[in-house]
């Protein structure tokens, strides 16, 4: 039980505890300290990197460093943090959900090493300055080969995980006949499955376009197809961060609560809609492309729409099941439950929090995939704010809230307060809002992204000014909170830090699933569905660059050789 | 548990589907009307251009660029963005009547929006981007490139010049200059 740890006096432990009896202990840490590290890095970069956008004077302050940082501060957190972290989380769920060992753990730590050696050959190429093309690649310009071929080891270790957790999943229901996978195990399998699709569309613009131009083999590129290829990957990416958030609201935030799982199927349910609806909508972000014809453009917006509908579940789903937890724990009235909750544990504070960035960044969403709307804000520092509330509010503070539920487990120590655990979480959610609120406003004002600096002699960039350097301070405090999260891991990791049994334990549901329907407890069916839907959301619009070919732009080596 | 419960818990979900199907279809009702009666749609373009040969004949030869009145009264804004400079860095164009905006990139990719109006688009090499917008207030517009496209993304920075209809001048060719 997660809240065993911040239980502020631990029972006696055992004369002689073991560090962890868990086969993945080990495995699970090494993932999860390398997304940590990289993390950290990208809190420091992305600080530096407002301060060289505001009125102050940034040291360093180069075009050249900027975009350096920022390729390093994207592919950190949108490749390493959250790969690694799944990958990592995912193991745990495995042997702790299916109580039983993980297969392959050899096969597991091969791919946890190839990943490893994938982010050193990007890191190196992004620090020597040969690859600030920023994590979305922009061909025609081409980087140094070695960041793409870093990155696509880093894929493949993933695709050894997928097939790990599949493979886990399926073992499980040989050994259990007729009964319900575990929530947490089918989130993570659901996982799985959608990131084998969502790369599919990556990996084939990386090894037969952009790295074929890398290497001077080619020396034009389809662009359109290059940005649709990556279309295809660039929403359900977003899914496979948010997932293991996803899991932590239905199968640990209920119990850390007090509380039980409001409804197993819905759990089930929302799994298999983010599988099928966050793949065929990734034409939302070309909205503002050439490219592509209004009438597709249109049919993806309303699957975009659709993907609202597994989050809209998840919030009633989620909010029942902490009504039940505050009303056993006697919250009365209609809003009673809420006060009654207990807010000093980490899960439980974190699940709120992440709720009201949601509910800021969700609706910030609503009007980026609003067709004709999106104009408005299109590549304005609105999408940046509206991506850092999802990614860096709702997914990572989930991740924070994880970490502290699970490292009991992993160290076999517990932590001696929840005081500092709860100042983090607060002050990444404080940081957050104060970054992102005026993000949103200096975008709907027009303050364009990615560059290194404004000119703030212009009048008009002037005036953003003060709203800006408010950003710059929200900044801070998320740095501040990053480096507090590190601290309180690695006070684990001390002899001195108090011994505790870790065990751990999922929510169970108000009706546990007994024998449940086929298509609620696996995935082959909603393949078939995933095929149906890409084929009629990108069939015809990757068709048409074979069907009536456009002119090729010229391949624009940054680096020479 | 008993089944009371189930099927009480059933009911509140249902319920609750319910109103999520009703705020998806609102959204997208006001998507529709907006797209079909007021005809916001986005820059959707599928009109080709070699960027290796854009500047050797034709609309985006140097001569063409910046803003131009047709012989219909249509008046057309024409802009190369390459790395890392707008060609015209300053255009033109008179307020309250309708303006083609057309840009076309030689190299990279690029992305322009004029702040303070919901012009928006990618310029992406091989296509010509199109527009289409009244711009109602005059004055100076910044126009800036926000599309990463190199280490001089952050120069990359033009005027649009909105003047009242009746100070928009173009010459006897039918062109419109800055100043």
């Amino acid at each position: 039980m997660a809240s065993v740890a911040f239980d502020p006096a631990p029972a006696p432990a055992p004369a002689r505890a073991e560090r962890s009896t868990l086969g993945v202990g080990r495995l699970t840490l090494a993932h999860l300290w390398v997304a940590i590290a990289a993390f950290a890095v990208a809190c420091v970069l992305g600080v530096w990197q407002m301060w060289a956008r505001s009125p102050l004077e940034a040291p360093a302050h180069s075009a050249a460093n900027y975009f350096r940082a920022v390729t390093f501060h994207g592919v950190s957190m949108a490749y390493v943090l959250t790969t690694f972290f799944i990958m990592g989380f995912g193991y745990f769920v495995a042997e702790t959900a299916l109580k039983r060992p993980l297969p392959a753990g050899r096969l597991a730590w091969a791919a946890f090493w190839l990943a490893l050696a994938g982010v050193l050959m990007a890191a190196l190429s992004i620090l020597s300055g040969s690859a600030s093309v920023l994590y979305t690649f922009y061909p025609p310009m081409t980087a140094t080969v070695w960041f793409y071929i870093g990155l696509v080891l880093v894929v493949i270790g993933s695709w050894i995980w997928s097939g790990i957790m599949i493979a886990a999943m399926m073992g499980w229901k040989r050994a259990h006949p007729g009964e319900a996978v575990p929530l947490a195990m089918f989130g993570t399998v659901a996982n799985a499955v959608m990131w084998l699709w969502t790369t599919l569309g990556v990996a084939t613009e990386l090894l037969f376009q952009v790295i074929p131009a890398a290497l001077g083999w080619v020396d034009t590129i389809d662009v359109g197809l290059s940005r649709t290829l990556f279309s295809w990957t660039l929403h359900a990416i977003v899914y496979f961060w948010l997932f293991p958030s996803y899991i932590a609201f239905y199968t640990l935030a209920p119990r850390a609560a007090g509380g039980r799982l409001y409804s197993d199927t819905m759990g089930r349910l929302t799994f298999i809609l983010f599988l099928l609806y966050s793949l065929p909508v990734g034409l939302h972000h070309l909205f503002m492309d050439p490219e592509h014809s209004t009438g597709f453009k249109f049919i993806q917006m309303v699957l975009t729409a659709l993907v609202s509908v597994p989050t809209l579940l998840t919030i009633f789903t989620i909010a029942a099941s902490l009504e039940i937890a505050g009303r056993m724990r006697g919250g009365t009235g209609l809003f009673g439950w809420i006060r009654a909750l207990p807010w000093d544990r980490p899960m439980v504070l974190a699940t709120g929090l992440a709720f009201v960035m949601l509910f800021f960044g969700g609706g910030g969403g609503l009007i980026n995939m609003s067709y004709g709307m999106n104009a408005m804000v299109h590549n304005t520092s609105w999408v940046t704010a509206h991506f850092h509330l999802i990614f860096g509010g709702t997914v990572v503070i989930m991740y924070f809230a994880i970490a502290y539920a699970i490292w009991p487990t992993l160290t076999g120590r517990v932590f001696a307060s929840a005081r500092p655990l709860r100042l983090q979480l607060w002050l990444w959610f404080i940081g957050m809002m104060v970054m992102t609120l005026p993000w949103h406003y200096t975008g709907l004002q027009g303050q364009w992204r990615r560059v290194a600096a404004f000119d703030y002699s212009d009048p008009m960039i002037a005036a953003w000014g003060p709203w800006v350097l408010l950003s710059l301070a929200g900044g801070v405090i998320l740095l501040v909170s990053a480096l507090l999260f590190v601290w309180n891991l690695f006070t684990l990791h001390r002899a001195r830090a108090p011994r505790g049994v870790a065990t751990f334990d999922y929510a169970a549901a108000v009706h546990p699933p007994g024998r449940i329907p086929r298509a609620l407890n696996g995935f082959a069916m909603w393949n078939v569905f995933v095929a149906i839907l890409m084929a009629a959301a990108y069939g015809y619009p990757i068709a048409q660059f074979f069907i009536d070919p456009p002119p090729q732009a010229v391949v624009h080596r940054t680096v020479a050789g | 548990m008993h089944g009371a419960t189930e099927k009480k818990i059933l009911k509140a979900e249902l319920r609750w589907a319910a109103l999520v199907a009703i705020i998806v279809f609102v959204i997208m009702g006001a998507i529709v009307f907006a797209a079909v009666s007021m005809h916001i749609n986005p820059p959707s373009n599928r009109e080709y251009i070699d960027p290796q040969t854009l500047h050797l004949s034709g609309e985006f030869t140097e001569g063409n660029l910046g803003t131009r009145t047709g012989p219909d009264g249509q008046v057309t804004t024409r802009i190369i963005t390459t790395q890392f400079a707008f060609l015209p860095q300053c255009v033109v164009v008179p307020a309250d009547t309708p303006v083609t905006l057309r840009f076309a990139s030689p190299d990279v990719i690029h992305g322009i929006l004029v702040t303070g109006t919901n012009v928006n688009t990618m310029v992406v090499p091989g296509y010509v981007s199109q527009v289409h917008t009244v711009f109602r207030r005059t004055g100076d517009l910044l126009m800036p490139c926000h599309e990463y496209c190199g280490l001089g993304h952050s120069q990359m920075l033009a005027t649009v010049r909105v003047v009242p209809p009746d100070q928009f001048r173009p010459g006897p060719d039918g062109r419109a200059l800055c100043g």
